[in-house]
């Protein structure tokens, strides 16, 4: 300014006149621009298509060979006193079934939310509500990035040299199993819920703060219950992830033919296990003079477990729904 | 009965940024105080060191005293959750509690310290600071509803009857109405007027109409420069700032020479 303060022409201190007209989009190129616009829908429409196909083709494999065998009685028994390809005593057309399994799957299972979801969760609370970004905070992402990385086999070899070293050397219960898919679940759960505390607008913090509440009733009653429905669906997610895990179980919980309830004593039969054995199997010898001996029966097994298992990781997303929307914060109703 | 604030020689920090430089002024009690000034001198952090919020942020801190009715607020036996539970605010942008009902964020104040509180106690609270919000009649018959159903100058009405309905010593709010509609902003400056009755009310506005309608005092914060500290130019009766200011930077920014 000062340099040009000599000159009395006013015009000089403007700066330059843009021409607007070099900027408006020619026709030509609005047409492009359809043209593209067209080609790209169609190429993202196709990759949505190509992704679906794996996951049709899997549905449709599943139904096809699964639901052959998925009777109430499948559901409701274990494999006790089950023989090769003979059915089970007192039937002419039953051959075992999966209780057991679904039964160890689902003690598992809880054993792993029960470790996992409160360690997860104070973690996410410590990253988000209290670590203010020093050298903890960047030590625990760094490790949390880490183990969400650790391949599964590698879990399960963790759990079964922990309980080997505490409990006495190839102890194998359904508990090491839970501990070994907590390993899996944890990074889920601390990523997925520090997501959600994250998004909680600082402004509902203070609004708590003003009113004179202290700041773990603040967390407890006003961020985790504002995110609640994103927490709870994180945690479904995690789970289904790992309900199919197979490598960690077979060297942790092992396999057994009948149910056991004790989560903490005994080999414990879980659902990807049991599919996993009646697939080694593949066929069993049936002595030619036998009416009702099948000796496909292990696949046949095996598929229709493998169902009901994709049935349960789909149950379990569905609830993850509801539940998002139960806890889902609903402007018009209550 | 509201109290008064006496603030000597306030610095507010934010990590190694001086925000806020030697403010000295007594806040007389049940009259409204209005913070004029031009963006970033320090209005709003000011305001938060009055119930000590600005120390959520991390780093933030202030040295200098702030004494309600004598009683220094940064003393070491002073409990800063007890400090807001008298000194409530209002923020600019209405914070209702999404997860609650009208009736429930009103009770927020009393159901998140854990206290328990009857149904009828309950009842008469809510009406009560609603009816203190003026929000009673419009509302009355959904009090069931999610709070953030409601339109944005209901909104804030229902975030002043959260403060109210902990039964502060001082209000302070921080651009209450500059998200508001004009009708909005108008129900609420009567209202601002009818609560220094019993409260003493600090706001903060870059409204200086509304500093001129609505306060009884006026103080004028000013910054040398971007990155320079703001500080207290001069705080006096509305009337004095608005005709006759003793400092020509307040004249300059009332007639909007400013700059
Ligand atoms: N959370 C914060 N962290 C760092 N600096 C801040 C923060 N809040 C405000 N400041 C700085 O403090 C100064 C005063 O800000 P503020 O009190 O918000 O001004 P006003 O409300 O008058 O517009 C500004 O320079 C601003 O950049
Ligand atoms: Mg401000």
């Amino acid at each position: 300014m000062a340099s040009e303060s000599a000159s009395v022409d006013t015009t000089s201190d403007r700066g330059p006149t843009p021409d607007f007209d070099k900027f408006v989009p020619k026709r030509s190129y609005t047409q492009w621009r359809k043209r593209k616009d067209l080609f790209m829908r169609i190429l993202i429409f196709l990759s949505f298509v190509v992704a679906l196909i794996p996951l049709i083709s899997v549905l449709w494999t599943l139904i096809a060979n699964g639901v052959g065998r998925l009777d109430w009685y499948f559901l409701t028994h274990n494999m006790n006193h089950i023989k090769g390809g003979m059915p089970a005593q007192g039937t002419d057309d039953e051959y075992g079934g999966i209780m057991h399994a679904m039964i160890g799957t689902l003690e598992i299972t809880l054993g792993a939310m029960a470790i996992s979801i409160p360690i997860g969760l104070f973690t996410a609370v410590y990253l988000v509500e209290y670590s203010s970004g020093g050298r903890l905070y960047h030590a625990i992402s760094f490790f949390v990035d880490i183990m969400s990385g650790i391949p599964s086999i590698v879990a399960g070899l963790f759990s079964f040299s922990l309980f080997s070293v505490f409990a006495g050397h190839g102890v194998s219960t359904g508990f090491v199993g839970s501990v070994a898919l907590s390993v899996l679940m944890i990074p889920t759960v601390v990523r997925s819920s520090q997501e959600m505390l994250k998004i909680v607008p600082q402004d509902l913090r203070e609004a708590s703060y003003a009113l004179g509440v202290t700041k773990s009733r603040t967390i407890t009653k006003i961020v985790l219950r504002t995110s609640l429905s994103g927490i709870v669906s994180g945690v479904l997610l995690a789970i289904a992830r790992v309900i199919g895990e197979t490598a960690p179980l077979l060297i942790t919980a092992g396999s057994n033919i009948k149910t056991n309830g004790n989560l903490f004593s005994g080999t414990m039969m879980s659902l990807p296990v049991y599919i996993n054995s009646e697939y080694e199997k593949r066929t069993v010898n049936c002595r030619a003079d036998v009416a009702n001996c099948v000796s496909t029966i292990p696949m046949e097994r095996a598929w229709a477990a493998a169902l009901v298992l994709i049935i349960i990781v789909l149950v379990l997303n569905l609830i993850g729904r509801l539940v998002a929307k139960i806890f889902a914060i609903d402007e018009n109703q209550k | 009965m509201g109290q008064r604030i006496d603030v000597k020689n306030l610095n507010v920090y934010y990590g190694n940024f001086h925000a806020v430089q030697d403010v000295n002024m007594v806040i007389p009690a049940n009259k409204v105080t209005a913070f004029i000034g031009p963006s970033g001198c320090g209005k709003s952090t000011v305001l938060r060191t009055l119930n000590r919020m600005h120390e959520i942020t991390p780093g933030a801190y202030c040295t200098g005293e702030v004494l309600l009715e004598g009683k220094n607020l940064y003393d070491k036996d002073t409990d800063p959750v007890e400090v807001r539970r008298n000194v409530g605010m209002v923020f600019q942008r209405a914070n209702p509690f999404p997860t609650m009902s009208i009736r429930e964020n009103v009770l927020a104040g009393v159901t998140l310290n854990n206290r328990k509180i009857s149904k009828s106690d309950a009842d008469d609270l809510v009406e009560w600071a609603l009816r203190g919000a003026n929000l009673w009649k419009e509302v009355k018959d959904r009090l069931d509803n999610p709070g953030i159903g409601l339109s944005g100058g209901q909104q804030q009405r229902l975030c002043i009857a959260r403060a109210v309905a902990v039964h502060p010593q001082v209000l302070l709010m921080d651009e209450p109405c500059s998200a508001l509609d004009p009708i909005s902003t108008l129900a609420v400056e009567d209202l601002i007027n009818e609560l220094k009755k019993d409260y003493t009310i600090v706001i903060v506005t870059h409204n200086m109409q509304q500093a001129a309608r609505c306060s009884d005092y006026t103080g004028f914060f000013n910054l040398e420069a971007i990155g320079k500290p703001g500080h207290l130019v001069e705080l006096d009766e509305t009337s004095t700032i608005f005709q006759h200011p003793k400092n020509p930077k307040t004249e300059e920014y009332i007639s909007g020479r400013f700059g």
